[in-house]
């Protein structure tokens, strides 16, 4: 099989939306035309709480142009229940409503919608909407406030559960590491700020083009929440301008685009300013206490992980950010907890590898510690600690090649030439240091739907209402498809973010290579039995005989007899002779029910070198090597692609990225990209990324693990590991700015 | 972003005839930093007068032997221009450590000096603030202040000036050169801009209605040695925590005469002539420019956040002195 | 925030639209003519107005570089000037590059490198980095980086980006690689 030409999983392939990308063509929720389309802008809370106690809009309605000014006086009668307002990604709580009423429960909050012909005065409008608040004293910070903290009802991954007896593994312990980490919140910022249009056709039907991460929850929001049927509303995303999380959760834009239009009468455009790209969710603060002990050879015989996270007053937000502290190494002591502190601010939000990168950057640089105090290397130090069983379940792996990432790795990086003296490394002022860390992130497969549709000109239309933010997923899912059927690449189209497609999961969680891949693989599969079925009734020619999908290879644009390659027929042969127009399917795929009793994560190992400024503590990350255990690779242009923005997110994590929350105003106060920073062009060096092999048929028919997030997670803690290698100063607080340094 | 009518001069003069009519008018060049304080509300000309095309577009050479930036060469273009390559690198160096290179080709030279702080609170008009709406209060004060003053503060203002260009026009003794209703005026640079005393909503000495035609550069342009040193939260694309022009003529190795103006930490490039005048005739190593960093940051105070930049100061202006001096490596 | 009875006077009176004016944009190469009032910004004259929606908006505050275009052959931020202010001056968008079919040689690089992945800084990358090759000021893989910091990837591309950038300047004889 290996040399037809239509073998295209595991080889690189270049974007097939590329040139929609690089012409301009490809059109984001902001870019869909409408006639008469009218555009809001948002009117957004100068205070974090309180209550509101006049809105006077008479100047922003006498400007011409104005079509409405809407606050919570004068929006619709809604749904009432809070369940018709929780999306897919909703935290247990009460769901933020905008225009609900008049008290406001986070700075930034949107309490009003100019709605005008154009997008001037519309902003122009906005401007002049007086606002009186009587405000209350707010809360928005979780520091010196742990004594506060409680355990939520729910957690949205597995509650963290102890095992063994941490008090006890910490009397054996020889040697003993006890620190607090920390790290700010951060928002996902991507470069499309949020948008919804929203088209009104003239049977009032609504067609949506929103910046989501999942079309159907969008779709489900604002069918739930505005009391409409499915046939009324369709959402549409072809593409998605970044998103990282932001997109999981219907965003405020799309409800005050959706009911301006239904009042209006009109189709409506509502795009958030970057500004208020900080006034939603966002990755939670966290206070992390660590305790680890081990023999003084290093094996653990206890680790404590304590998380206290922020959330807002209405929603209990959770993220997984303790339990890998439970499975990442053998230790037969382990406690765990994490509590949340409620702030006046709006809920959190899953950011890139959601808890998973916060986490392990605290247990990883525990270790790190550790290390240092037992006097061991600290990649020896995680080999003494491996672990082929995930402890917290007591299941295997269904494979982990993290050995694997250690070695090549450290081979690659030349972690032996790390002298293991703390700032031991220097070239004149400059300081240099090496870290590594371990990063680790659950794989998922989620049901997931896929309609395939061959054409009689050999042309095959894939579909599947998930996203593509960036992930490459038009390309992979075109790669499967093609595959599958034996078809050139040009050959296969494949369609997604659309609800009237089939039904796919949130893209989140690095899932959708392996939910939405395989269900792509079984429609096809389901069109190679259709066509097989069609064979079977030949009664001559080069496939007569054929009785099972075994004896035929689909490959090079043909079905081929196995036993005699030089017997083939093209597809729409196939379709002629059989008087088919059409063949399609359209298949579901679940998880299989084996997977329960394996754990199943990607891994990684990365390997870090700074060059610290000794006198400045200005750093610069010259080489990152990421090692990753990430199951089969589809397709390593892109998936190389996709480490190395999970690197370069590391990268802000560790040094620039805090959204800084002014205090006395409880409003994050940098709220813009000059002053949140995210890292440029000329803050990147050498990245390099290495996939190690990993064979897996556990996790799902294709074997893969999804790349989305694995990138990030490792990152932050290998750089800030590399900076206490530097410059001897631990630093437990991120980002490290330069002036924790000095 | 309010209502504003719009007016495209081609003469200076009649830029001038056209403010005198709107008083609150505004002029507009590269519009880099007034259209985005437009856009948040913080400016809010009713009238825009836009200088762009105005014939203040070369640069020259003077009879002093010095070199004239017309106001509205594109900082870009001053950067890469031969002459204040080779005669002032110090300059060139400044304005490239600035913006990007796409802002630098918009952004003019009488603009750049005319740019506002970045004070987040400038910026944000849900919060109070003394230099946008004088007398509201000054929420950097007890507020997030990590970019903000450590030197010529007031109770007012701790505001920075974010200009890199000003920092190396200071400390290169430039004039600028400005036109309004009374006439044709110079105003040496270092008096240029204003510390914030009780009138922080006033950035600088130049009246509201008169335009800067050009900046003038003096002969001497320490081409020889000289070092702009940006320290700042990334690479690139972001504004000073702290900077350093240094500028230096050297005999051997013995100094004749020394500049250091100082970015990211007062309301105006931070100049101090008794401190260059510490260094004239002595020896250029480490000791003698720590002492004069000492002298520099006599008085600094800190307000909670930025009181790392005193130190960090120090520790600058010792390495762009060294960098100057050629003692020590550009990394 | 105490407003002064002046400053509330101005903004009462001021509460009416600028009046517009015919603008004529000269836009990959071709004349448009436009009735704007001068409130409108480039960027949104180019998405909104003329529906060149391949120029993107990431911040609106000359903070991002995905709104780049070709001024004159110089890259601009088109959020940060007026429409009315480039009247007369040559622009060229993204939409404006390709040659009918044939794509610009940095368009075909950022394909071949996969220098993106949600695509929403690349058109304002694309532009940028034909605007570096213009200025000529970029010497080597240093100054690349540094010459390209004013267009931010979130997603992350800027290995590839480089990786482009430099592709397309070995095939003009750059000595700007390695
Ligand atoms: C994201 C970002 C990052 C930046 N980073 C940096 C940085 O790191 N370092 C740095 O130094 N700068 C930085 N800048 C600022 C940039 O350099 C300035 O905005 C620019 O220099 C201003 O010049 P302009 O011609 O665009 O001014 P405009 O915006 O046109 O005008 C600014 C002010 O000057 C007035 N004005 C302009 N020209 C004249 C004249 N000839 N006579 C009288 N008045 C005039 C205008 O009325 C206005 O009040 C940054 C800007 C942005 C947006
Ligand atoms: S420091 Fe100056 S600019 Fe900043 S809030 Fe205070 S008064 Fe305003
Ligand atoms: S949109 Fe213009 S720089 Fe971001
Ligand atoms: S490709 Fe997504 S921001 Fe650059």
């Amino acid at each position: 099989m290996s040399n037809t030409t239509t073998n295209y999983i595991g080889k690189p392939a270049s974007r097939v939306d590329g040139r929609a990308k690089v012409t301009g063509e490809a059109k984001y929720a902001a870019e869909f035309p409408a006639p008469g389309l009218t555009y809001g802008v948002v009117v957004s809370s100068a205070v974090a709480k309180g209550t509101i106690t006049k809105i006077d809009t008479a100047a922003a309605l006498s400007l011409p142009g104005v079509l409405q000014v809407f606050t919570h006086q004068n929006r619709p009668g809604l749904a009432w229940f809070d369940k018709k307002y929780q999306d897919e990604d909703a935290p247990p709580g009460t769901p933020f409503r905008p225009l609900y009423d008049e008290k406001i429960l986070f700075s930034q909050q949107p309490i009003a919608l100019v709605v005008a012909d154009n997008f001037e005065v519309a902003r122009y409008a906005a401007s002049l909407v007086e606002i009186t608040y009587e405000t209350e004293p707010h809360i928005t910070s979780i520091k010196n406030r742990l004594h506060e903290a409680y355990t939520p009802k729910e957690y949205k991954s597995a509650e963290p559960s102890p095992r063994g007896d941490a008090e006890k593994g910490l009397a054996q312990a020889e040697i003993t590491h006890e620190a607090e980490y920390s790290h700010p919140s951060e928002h996902h910022n991507p470069m499309e700020m949020h948008a919804s249009t929203v088209v009104l056709a003239e049977d009032g039907t609504l067609t949506v083009y929103d910046k989501t991460q999942g079309v159907q929850n969008s779709q489900n929001y604002i069918t739930q929440v505005f009391g409409l049927a499915k046939e009324q509303v369709q959402v549409i995303s072809p593409f998605v301008g970044g998103a990282f999380g932001s997109g999981l959760r219907p965003q405020y834009q799309l409800f005050l685009a959706v009911m301006a239009a239904l009042e209006l009468k009109r189709s409506v455009r509502v795009v958030l300013t970057r500004q208020q790209m900080f006034s939603f969710g966002h990755r939670p603060a966290t206070i992390q206490h660590l305790v680890l002990g081990s023999t003084s050879q290093g094996a653990l015989t206890a680790v404590v992980h304590e998380g206290f996270a922020e959330t807002s007053r209405f929603e209990d937000y959770t993220e997984n950010l303790v339990n890998w502290s439970a499975m990442l190494y053998k230790c037969d002591n382990v406690q765990l907890a994490h509590k949340l502190i409620q702030m006046d601010a709006y809920t959190p939000l899953d950011m890139r590898a959601p808890g998973g990168v916060t986490g392990l950057y605290a247990l990883e640089c525990a270790m790190d510690e550790l290390a240092y105090k037992l006097d061991k290397d600290p990649l020896e130090l995680r080999l003494t600690n491996y672990t082929n069983i995930d402890l917290s379940k007591d299941n295997p792996f269904s494979s982990k090649e993290l050995k694997a990432c250690y070695q090549q790795g450290a081979e690659k990086f030349g972690w032996a030439k790390r002298n293991p003296q703390p700032r031991s490394m220097r070239e004149g002022k400059t300081l240099i240091g090496y870290g590594l860390a371990t990063g680790a992130w659950e794989v998922n497969q989620q049901k997931s739907s896929a309609k395939a549709v061959l054409s009689p000109d050999g042309q095959l239309k894939v579909t599947s209402a998930t996203a593509d933010i960036g992930t490459g997923t038009y390309t992979i899912m075109t790669q499967i498809a093609a595959e599958t059927l034996g078809l050139p690449l040009a050959n296969v189209t494949f369609k997604l973010g659309d609800t009237a497609l089939p039904q796919a999961p949130l893209q989140g969680g690095s899932w959708t290579a392996a939910s939405v891949g395989s269900a792509v693989k079984a429609a096809c599969e389901g069109i190679q039995e259709k066509l097989l079925a069609h064979i079977r009734n030949l009664k001559e020619g080069p496939l007569a005989g054929v009785q099972k999908l075994e004896e035929v290879l689909f490959a090079d644009g043909k079905i081929i007899l196995k036993s005699n390659p030089a017997q083939h027929m093209l597809l729409p042969e196939v379709m002629r002779l059989a008087g088919e127009n059409f063949i399609e399917a359209t298949v579901t795929t679940k998880p299989e029910l084996r997977q329960k009793k394996y754990s199943m994560f990607s891994h990684s190992a990365v390997f870090v070198e700074v060059l610290v400024d000794e006198d400045f503590g200005t750093i610069r990350v010259t080489r990152v090597v990421s090692a990753i255990a990430g199951g089969r690779i589809i397709n390593p242009k892109t998936a190389r692609s996709q480490i190395l923005g999970g690197i370069v997110w590391g990268m802000g994590m560790a040094l620039e990225e805090e959204s800084v929350m002014d205090q006395p105003y409880g409003r994050f106060i940098n709220h813009d990209l000059a002053e949140y920073h995210v890292p440029v062009n000329a803050d990147i060096h050498d990245l390099e990324v290495i996939f190690v092999e990993e064979d897996d048929d556990i996790v799902n028919p294709l074997g893969v693990k999804g790349l989305g997030e694995i990138g990030i997670v490792g990152t932050a803690a290998a750089i800030a590991n590399a900076v206490y290698h530097a410059t001897g100063k631990r630093v437990r607080d991120l980002p490290i700015t330069l002036d924790k340094l000095m | 972003m309010n209502s504003f009518t719009y007016f495209r001069a081609h003469e200076v003069a009649a830029a001038l005839t056209e403010k005198a009519t709107a008083p609150q008018a505004k002029f507009i060049a590269g519009g880099t930093n007034l259209t985005d304080l437009m856009k948040v509300n913080v400016e809010q000309p009713h009238h825009l007068i836009d200088i762009r095309r105005l014939p203040l577009n070369k640069i020259e050479e003077t009879e002093e032997n010095g070199l004239r930036l017309g106001a509205l060469v594109t900082n870009a273009d001053t950067a890469y221009h031969p002459l204040v390559e080779s005669r002032y690198p110090l300059l060139a160096k400044a304005i490239l450590a600035g913006a990007s290179a796409q802002l630098r080709n918009m952004a003019t030279n009488g603009g750049n000096p005319l740019q506002r702080t970045r004070c987040y609170y400038f910026y944000d008009t849900a919060t109070a603030c003394n230099k946008r709406e004088p007398g509201s209060g000054c929420s950097a004060l007890n507020g997030y202040n990590r970019i903000h003053a450590i030197l010529g503060t007031s109770e007012h203002c701790i505001a920075v000036h974010p200009s890199d260009m000003a920092v190396a026009l200071t400390a290169l003794d430039a004039k600028v050169n400005v036109t309004g209703p009374q006439g044709e005026r110079v105003i040496p640079f270092p008096e240029f801009h204003r510390l914030p005393g009780d009138t922080p909503n006033i950035d600088t000495n130049l009246s509201p209605d008169e335009i800067i035609t050009a900046i003038d550069l003096p002969t001497k342009g320490f081409a020889e040695n000289n070092a702009y040193l940006k320290l700042r939260d990334r690479t690139s694309y972001a504004f000073a925590l702290v900077s350093v022009a240094a500028a230096l003529e050297l005999e051997g190795n013995i100094i004749k005469e020394a500049r250091i103006a100082l970015g990211g930490v007062a309301h105006k490039p931070w100049r101090k002539p008794e401190a260059e005048a510490q260094l004239v005739g002595k020896e250029a190593n480490p000791e003698n420019f720590a002492q004069v960093a000492e002298t520099l940051l006599a008085g600094a105070q800190g307000f909670g956040h930025n009181n790392f930049k005193i130190e960090l100061a120090k520790r600058a202006i010792v390495r762009a002195l060294l960098q100057a001096a050629k003692m020590e490596e550009i990394s | 925030m105490q407003k002064t009875a002046e400053k509330e006077n101005l903004e009462k009176a001021s509460v009416a639209l600028p009046p517009t004016h015919t603008v004529t944009l000269k836009v990959n190469n071709t004349e448009k003519q436009l009735q704007l009032a001068p409130w409108v910004s480039l960027l949104d004259a180019l998405r909104e107005y003329l529906g060149l929606t391949g120029t993107k908006k990431g911040c609106d505050h000359g903070q991002c570089g995905a709104c780049t275009v070709l001024v004159n052959g110089r890259r601009i931020n088109s959020c940060l000037t007026l429409a009315i202010m480039e009247e007369g001056n040559d622009i060229t968008t993204i939409e404006g590059l390709a040659k009918g079919d044939a794509l610009h040689p940095m368009q075909e690089a950022f394909i071949q490198h996969d220098a993106y992945q949600c695509g929403y800084c690349t058109p304002g990358q694309i532009c940028s980095a034909v605007g570096l090759l213009s200025e000529g000021k970029a010497k080597n893989e240093h100054d690349i980086k540094e010459l390209m910091s004013g267009n931010i990837c979130r997603c992350g591309a800027y290995t590839n980006i480089v990786a482009a950038v430099q592709d397309v300047m070995q095939q003009k004889g750059d000595p700007a690689n390695e």
